[in-house]
């Protein structure tokens, strides 16, 4: 019967005669939500979409685990889906009420974060690596030792991200780990690599776009859209991929268990895996998304950016970050207080 | 004007500074403003003048009812924890000391002895049961919580001014036969007028300002316009939030303008 | 002391009950209240992901001031922590003195301007404030940048040759915060000094009293009170401060306020953010009443 439901709600909706009102109301990244998305979604289905803010997983994952929040999607990192999952604070989807589901491109159809996707959409993903003004350093730029053995003419000048878990996944791998090691040997040598190296740094601090258009800044570990924004407003500025290993990240939506309007988030939900719909994110954000065919429609500066379209000699190299627990965690954040002492 | 008249309220140098700090208060306010013109899509690299970020401000619904929200919340904060203010100062001052008044003064400042993250996680806690309970989600929270983490800010001013203030004219309305409410009404609440202000603009801008608190607190569809912000941070700021500060400054002073010009043809 | 003396005390004891109780009951409910809650919390265990597991455990206070080693689990004192609280304690001392150093000549200047000019000026104080915290910080960023307004105004001045660096370091955070807070000194001072009657300065320079004199003997005794609220509106807030240290300093040297956000949020140790947080308030609550009642003693001695 609900399936039949939406099934008519569907058609109502594609056929441009949607007359019910609904709302729909979703928790997501700050400034990560194109607003042309939402003013179409809403011209096709009469939904209007209410978009709170979050500025971090954990501050996402505490606000609704808390309890009544009123919100219907939630859009965390894919290294939170599991415990998302775990906590059963979301619902498994179900499939028939999501037409397009077959528009996820095949790589991302099937991910170790949620096999089979039976709980995520693909919202957007990306990198992080290492943005550097190539007129201040002409060096090999993919590699941590850019930040970690900072080379005299950066020194004093590169910033890196205070992305706890990023930061030190790096910096293990840097020095021969994997992330998210035990390995006392290999966790030393990434602690005294970061100590040695802040010095060196002239902040850890996010606001790379503008410092590295401004100057302020001669290179910083950052992300890769917001260093290809940093290149269109300064060509000096170039993104490397850490040959030791860059942690890879892509941010999903997922239906919470107590959401309110059900029907809508679906609707939401298939929504954004119509290529179309798609690029608008990805046009809006800067961050390549999951959906086949949606190059297509991407701005055309993004389908050739060094920043999006992964070299294929670093392809190999983008790790995603696993949920570090017990120990491994322990590691983690007392390296992480260690170097902000 | 060798010959300057001598006035006992000057005090070599106060003007100096203050003057500098005023200069010091406005420059950053300068850039501000002079970037929300800006028509590039940086706060801090200058592309030539353009109008587009007020324009594209105006159009964002979700900066506009943030802003709104900002507001609402604001001014009714500053409402209520100004009324609690100015009683519990009432209460807690120009008597002689008794049990519990270091109770009292414990529990006003509270809200400043921890950081904000304290209080926002036990609230965070606490309202989503009361949430989860009631199922009232409604901007009551934000108001309850900003309200109460601005008492000691409105307190503290009202305080100051009441210590020590002249009893003398109180006691003189009494003795005319004022009853108390009177005394208050005609001879305590003038005096105390400019602490009150102090308090309630302290506590206004305390509130206007709150990020972290109202983060945690917030249900679905409330962002004021520091958490909007917030989310913006780590990602790029785009000058349409200067765009907004700006316009909220020139209505500022349009109000200001108005509520002095009035006065003056009263007065 | 007679029956109706003891009935009167016992009316203000009762009145003064009565007027704080809307301010303690808002404060009971959203304040100090769910403070139980971290307190509470600070007794239990980690859990997996963030937030708490019901099983009592004293490791949250312990890992305040002791670490385990984390490669071979010897317990050592926790210099990280040290180090955190007293550059807190320092930044914040410093800017409650500089505050004061500007915010008191500021509001004896607004003090002493005409009753009409005095609410125009008292709210040019304020107006810088109408805009938010975060923009406004990025604005006092844009000006003492290598490329920003002051050291650009300064080189074509011919002051400077080359740009002072002030970005990203500690007078950097100090400029920032001293911005921040001064008007949460300027207006209880400016309530103080308002009330002050000016005629006590005539009669101060008709005995003969030098300006320093005055300042001292007369002036000061007299603002006590806002002093002391403004300190304490400066001082404290300072100490957990966020926005600003982080913004401004780079974010390169953690405050206490950083940290205890840490553990609440990427560090998933609430144990440790909660007891972190109460060793803090009972901290400041005994450097508070110590402070309070010193200086209401010595206030005394004036009259």
């Amino acid at each position: 019967m609900k399936n039949l439901l939406s099934a008519t709600a569907l058609l109502l909706a594609s056929t441009g005669l949607a007359s019910a009102e609904g709302v729909l109301q979703l928790y997501n990244w700050g400034n990560y939500t194109n607003p042309e998305l939402l003013a179409k979604f809403e011209k096709e289905t009469g939904i209007k979409v209410t978009v709170t803010d979050y500025d971090s997983n954990d501050t996402a994952l505490a606000k609704i685990e808390a309890g009544g929040h009123g919100f219907d999607l939630v859009v965390p990192s894919a290294n939170y889906v599991p415990i998302w999952v775990e906590k059963g604070l979301v619902v498994e989807l179900d499939t028939a009420k999501l037409a397009n589901k077959g528009n996820i491109a095949p790589e991302w159809a099937d991910v170790a974060w949620d096999p089979g996707r039976k709980f995520s959409i693909p919202w957007q993903w990306g990198s992080t690596g290492v943005a550097v003004n190539t007129k201040v350093y002409g060096g090999d730029i993919n590699t941590s030792s850019v930040w970690l053995e900072v080379p005299a003419e950066l020194k004093g000048k590169i910033n890196v991200v205070p992305e706890m878990n990023d930061i030190v996944a790096m910096a293990t791998m840097w020095a021969g780990g994997a992330p998210c090691s035990e390995d006392t040997e290999v966790l030393k040598k990434a602690r005294d690599a970061l100590i040695a190296a802040k010095p060196d740094w002239i902040s850890m601090d996010y606001g790379a776009t503008e410092k590295l258009s401004n100057n302020d800044w001669a290179g910083s570990v950052n992300w890769n859209g917001s260093s290809m924004r940093a290149r269109v407003a300064n060509p000096d500025v170039a993104y490397g991929y850490p040959k030791e290993g860059y942690p890879l990240f892509m941010d999903s939506a997922m239906l919470l268990k107590d959401a309110q309007n059900v029907e809508e988030a679906y609707k939401f939900l298939d929504f954004i895996m119509v290529p179309e719909n798609a690029a608008l994110i990805s046009a809006f954000a800067r961050y390549a998304n999951g959906i086949a065919g949606s190059e297509a429609f991407m701005p055309e500066d993004m389908k050739t950016a060094p920043e999006v379209v992964i070299p294929a000699e670093f392809k190999d190299k983008g790790v995603f970050l696993p949920t570090c627990t017990g120990k491994a965690q322990e590691y983690v954040t007392a390296i992480w207080t260690e170097l902000q002492k | 004007m060798a010959d300057r008249r001598f006035e006992p309220t000057r005090i070599p140098g106060f003007a100096t500074v203050a003057v500098l700090a005023f200069v010091a208060l406005y420059l950053p306010i300068f850039t501000l403003v002079a970037y929300a013109f800006n028509g590039g899509t940086s706060i801090a690299v200058w592309e030539g003048v353009s109008l587009h970020w007020f324009s594209k401000a105006w159009e964002n619904e979700a900066v506009k009812s943030a802003t709104l929200r900002s507001l609402t919340i604001a001014s009714l904060a500053a409402i209520i924890a100004t009324g609690c203010a100015t009683l519990a100062a009432l209460g807690t001052t120009r008597r002689r000391a008794f049990k519990g008044q270091t109770f009292i003064y414990v529990m006003i400042n509270q809200p400043l002895m921890v950081p904000e993250i304290v209080t926002a996680v036990a609230l965070l806690i606490l309202f989503g049961m009361v949430k989860q309970w009631t199922g009232y989600q409604g901007l009551g929270y934000l108001v309850l919580a900003h309200s109460a983490f601005c008492i000691p800010f409105a307190y503290l001013p009202i305080r100051a001014r009441l210590e020590g203030m002249d009893l003398s004219l109180e006691t003189a309305a009494a003795d005319l036969y004022a009853n108390p409410w009177q005394t208050f009404r005609h001879v305590t609440l003038p005096l105390l007028a400019p602490g009150i202000l102090a308090g309630a603009m302290l506590a206004f801008v305390i509130s206007l300002d709150d990020v972290v608190i109202t983060e945690f607190v917030k249900s679905g569809g409330q962002d004021t316009l520091p958490t909007y912000m917030l989310g913006q941070m780590r990602r790029a700021i785009t000058p349409e939030v200067n765009a907004i500060s700006t316009g909220l400054l020139g209505l500022t002073v349009i109000l200001l303008t108005a509520f002095f010009l009035l006065t003056r043809k009263k007065a | 002391m007679s029956i109706s003396e003891d009935a009167a005390a016992a009316r203000s004891v009762r009145n003064a009950w009565a007027l704080s109780a809307p301010a303690l009951i808002l404060l009971t409910l959203a304040a100090a209240g769910p403070l139980l809650i971290v307190l509470v919390y600070s007794f239990l265990s980690p859990g997996k992901y963030g937030n708490v597991e019901w099983v009592f455990s004293l490791d949250g206070w312990r890992s305040v001031l002791y670490t385990k080693d984390i490669f071979d689990d010897s317990l050592q004192l926790a210099d990280a922590h040290l180090t955190i609280f007293w550059r807190s304690v320092k930044l914040s001392l410093l800017t409650t003195g500089i505050t004061f150093l500007v915010g008191f000549p500021t509001a004896w200047f607004i003090a002493t301007r005409p009753p009409r000019a005095r609410a125009l000026w008292l709210f040019l104080i304020t107006i810088p404030f109408w805009t938010n915290l975060l923009i406004r910080t990025f604005a006092i960023n844009e000006v003492i940048r290598n490329e920003g307004l002051f050291n650009t105004v300064m080189i074509k001045l011919g002051l400077f040759s080359e740009p002072l660096r002030i970005i990203n370091t500690d007078a950097a955070v100090l400029m920032g915060m001293t911005y921040v807070y001064l008007p949460l000194m300027v207006l209880p001072l400016f309530a103080a000094i308002d009330r002050f009657d000016m005629r006590l300065l005539e009669a101060g320079y008709d005995l003969y009293a030098s300006r320093w004199q005055v300042l001292r003997r007369i002036i000061l005794p007299i603002v006590k009170p806002g002093i002391i609220a403004g300190s304490i509106l400066v001082f404290v807030p300072s100490l957990g401060a966020y926005v600003t240290p982080r913004v401004l300093g780079g974010g390169k040297q953690m405050m206490i306020g950083n940290f205890i956000e840490l553990q609440f949020g990427q560090g998933r140790n609430w144990p440790l953010g909660a007891a972190l947080s109460m060793s803090l308030l009972i901290v400041v609550m005994v450097a508070l009443l110590v402070y309070v009642r010193a200086a209401g003693k010595e206030g005394h001695g004036h009259g």
